[in-house]
């Protein structure tokens, strides 16, 4: 029922991106994540309120000639409102949204060692942007302080059925005795504590053997290799510390790693550096003549002023290259087959489910990392940085710290993002990005809005096309990142 | 929704909750605003601590809204009456109320129960 107060009240825009797909036309609300399509009154209502704000009674005698029926245009209004794609004079409350303050524990990363056998020039790690201060450390993880990791993961993630370790590192292989031991431990004790238990590892590659492989396979631990493309790309950066390039040691192993290891889809991650930008050649590679399941795409992490990092126009190269990867996928999905464009598929499960995120990831949520001494932080990328460290797996997590540093993250306190429609899924980007460029792990990634939105759009574009076209294939995503 | 149709898993939960009863029809829930667009939370309301800003919080809160009273509707006279400083309208339960709420054990399942005083 429609009162004579709401129908003099005036409307106007609120919040929402509209976009295109397959013929239809949809909005995205980004102050829920919400995906709804239009039909010609909503469509008409929306066109009449981008001109002004107005009540319902004057967009419908507005609409009246175009045909539109009041009844239908102050339903449509209602509509609107109740999706928040339109506001009143009253408008919305927003609020800071909190996380829950006990937000258990589903992954800790271990970084098993930060030493590595290969140089990246690149290497956050280990490059001129490092934030690790690793002097006096241990390089490398013992089995009493895996031990204690793992019982503080099971420990601290209670009410959870599924729990995931990942290994990493440094070069996690070098650790590997190790990393072994952690796995056949960590399995006992989630047993004995009744939840099941998943592993997955990234690795350069350089030290996969028959035997790592088959116990990778046995154990049905997930692979990502770190790898930048063709002889030529792997090798501009990614080289031993002699400066010899590794593709050749490497594509032999991969090969092996991929006919013997069929338990787990294994992935490609490509660092894009001025020197690996060309997506359709490094895609190509990886997954046609290589063999990757996927293959996902994420820009070199470091300040403005390294010369290996994409600039602005560099960025607008990659998306218009990401476009045409992704319309690919597109074509795939409309014929039910698989495409290995991870970055996709990741955005389209986000966009699936209508996640509104109030933090760009899950680090210092439901996601820590360890380094090799045991110290707590808040992911892998802050792992051996004193001014990160949260805590320590043998006495716990200082929820203090923790606290400060999920309030800086969190998008609500980002005011560059408040006005921006793609913040559902971006939240500011990474942490440690924010923490490079910015000094401040808190700090929006302006630097990359633009590519941000242009590709949230583009994402937005196919998954709209999939709704309109083969709506059946989105099933796919509809456990994907699901709560457990 | 007539004229909006949910595409993705959000999109449904609003629709969902658009066509729930509006408020006023159903249980008694803490003081929201537009609350025929936004229906009442399922979770447990869980108070937050009185408002700082504009005290008592539960008539405003500190962004002058009512979202985020120090307490929901259903507990507010109750827990002004013994914790809160602020000089709240509840009886004089020293004196001449002093079994105004003997019914009521748990203010949040029982406090259709408190007596009502005439003084």
């Amino acid at each position: 029922m429609t009162s004579a107060a709401v129908l003099e009240s005036s409307y106007s825009l609120h919040d929402l991106h509209r976009f295109r797909g397959g013929g239809a036309e949809f909005v995205y609300l980004p102050s829920s994540g919400g995906i709804f399509a239009l039909n010609g009154v909503t469509r008409a209502v929306l066109d009449s309120l981008a001109v002004h704000p107005d009540t319902p009674s004057g967009i419908a005698s507005a609409l009246a000639p175009q045909g539109f029926e009041p009844a239908d245009v102050l339903d449509a209004v209602e509509d609107l409102h109740a999706a928040r794609a339109i506001r009143d004079e009253h408008g919305f409350e927003s609020l800071v949204q909190e996380p829950p303050d006990r937000f258990p524990l589903q992954t800790l990363v271990l970084n098993v060692t930060n030493q590595c056998n290969l140089s990246c020039e690149y290497c956050y790690e280990f490059g001129e942007d490092k934030v690790a201060t690793p002097e006096g450390k241990p390089k490398f993880m013992d089995f009493e302080t895996a031990q204690a990791s793992i019982d503080y993961l099971i420990r601290e993630s209670q009410g959870r059925r599924s729990i995931h370790i990942t290994f990493f590192g440094g070069e996690t292989l070098m650790n590997f005795p190790l990393l072994k031991r952690a796995v056949e431990y960590a399995r006992r004790q989630a047993e004995a504590a009744g939840v099941s238990i998943d592993f997955s590892l990234t690795t350069n590659a350089t030290l996969l053997s028959p035997a790592i492989i088959d116990f990778l396979a046995e154990n049905s631990i997930g692979v990502t290799v770190s790898i930048d493309g063709p002889k030529e790309m792997q090798d501009k950066f990614r080289v031993f510390s002699n400066g010899r390039g590794s593709y050749d040691i490497i594509a032999p192993k991969i090969r092996e790693l991929l006919a013997r290891h069929k338990t787990r889809p294994i992935a490609a991650r490509v660092t894009m550096t001025t020197h690996a930008m060309d997506v359709m050649r490094i895609y190509r590679h990886l997954k046609d003549d290589m063999g990757f399941y996927e293959v996902g795409f994420a820009p070199v992490t470091s300040s403005p002023d390294r010369l290996y990092s994409i600039g602005a126009s560099g960025l607008d190269s990659v998306l218009s290259q990401f476009t045409a990867l992704a319309h690919e996928y597109l074509e795939a999905a409309l014929r039910n087959e698989h495409h290995g464009f991870s970055n996709v598929s990741d955005t389209l499960a986000e966009l699936h489910q209508g996640i509104s995120k109030s933090h760009p990831c899950g680090a210092g949520l439901g996601l820590l990392g360890v380094g090799p001494s045991g110290d707590i932080a808040p992911c892998h990328r802050f792992v051996d940085s004193d001014q990160h460290k949260l805590g320590s797996v043998r006495t716990g997590i200082d929820h203090d710290k923790r606290q400060a540093f999920l309030d800086r993250g969190n998008v609500g306190r980002k005011y560059e993002c408040q006005s921006c429609w793609a913040r559902p899924l971006c939240a500011g980007g990474c942490h440690h990005e924010a923490f490079v460029r910015y000094g401040d792990t808190g700090h929006p990634n302006l630097h990359y809005c633009d590519w941000i939105r242009g590709w949230t759009d583009t994402c937005l574009e196919i998954y709209g096309t999939i709704a309109a076209k083969n709506p059946g294939y989105l099933n796919l995503f509809s456990n994907r990142k699901a709560e457990s | 929704m007539k004229h909006l149709y949910a595409i993705n898993a959000k999109a449904r939960r609003i629709e969902l909750a658009s066509a729930a009863p509006p408020a006023g029809s159903g249980d008694v829930f803490a003081l929201q605003e537009d609350g025929a667009s936004a229906p009442p939370p399922h979770k447990p309301h869980i108070p937050t601590g009185c408002s700082l800003a504009f005290f008592p919080g539960w008539e405003v809160d500190s962004s002058g809204g009512t979202a985020g009273l120090c307490q929901p509707v259903e507990r507010d006279i109750y827990d002004c009456y013994i914790s809160c400083f602020w000089p709240a309208q509840v009886p004089d339960h020293l004196n001449n109320y002093a079994d105004w709420n003997s019914k009521c054990a748990s203010a949040t399942k029982d406090w259709r129960n408190i007596d009502l005083v005439f003084p």
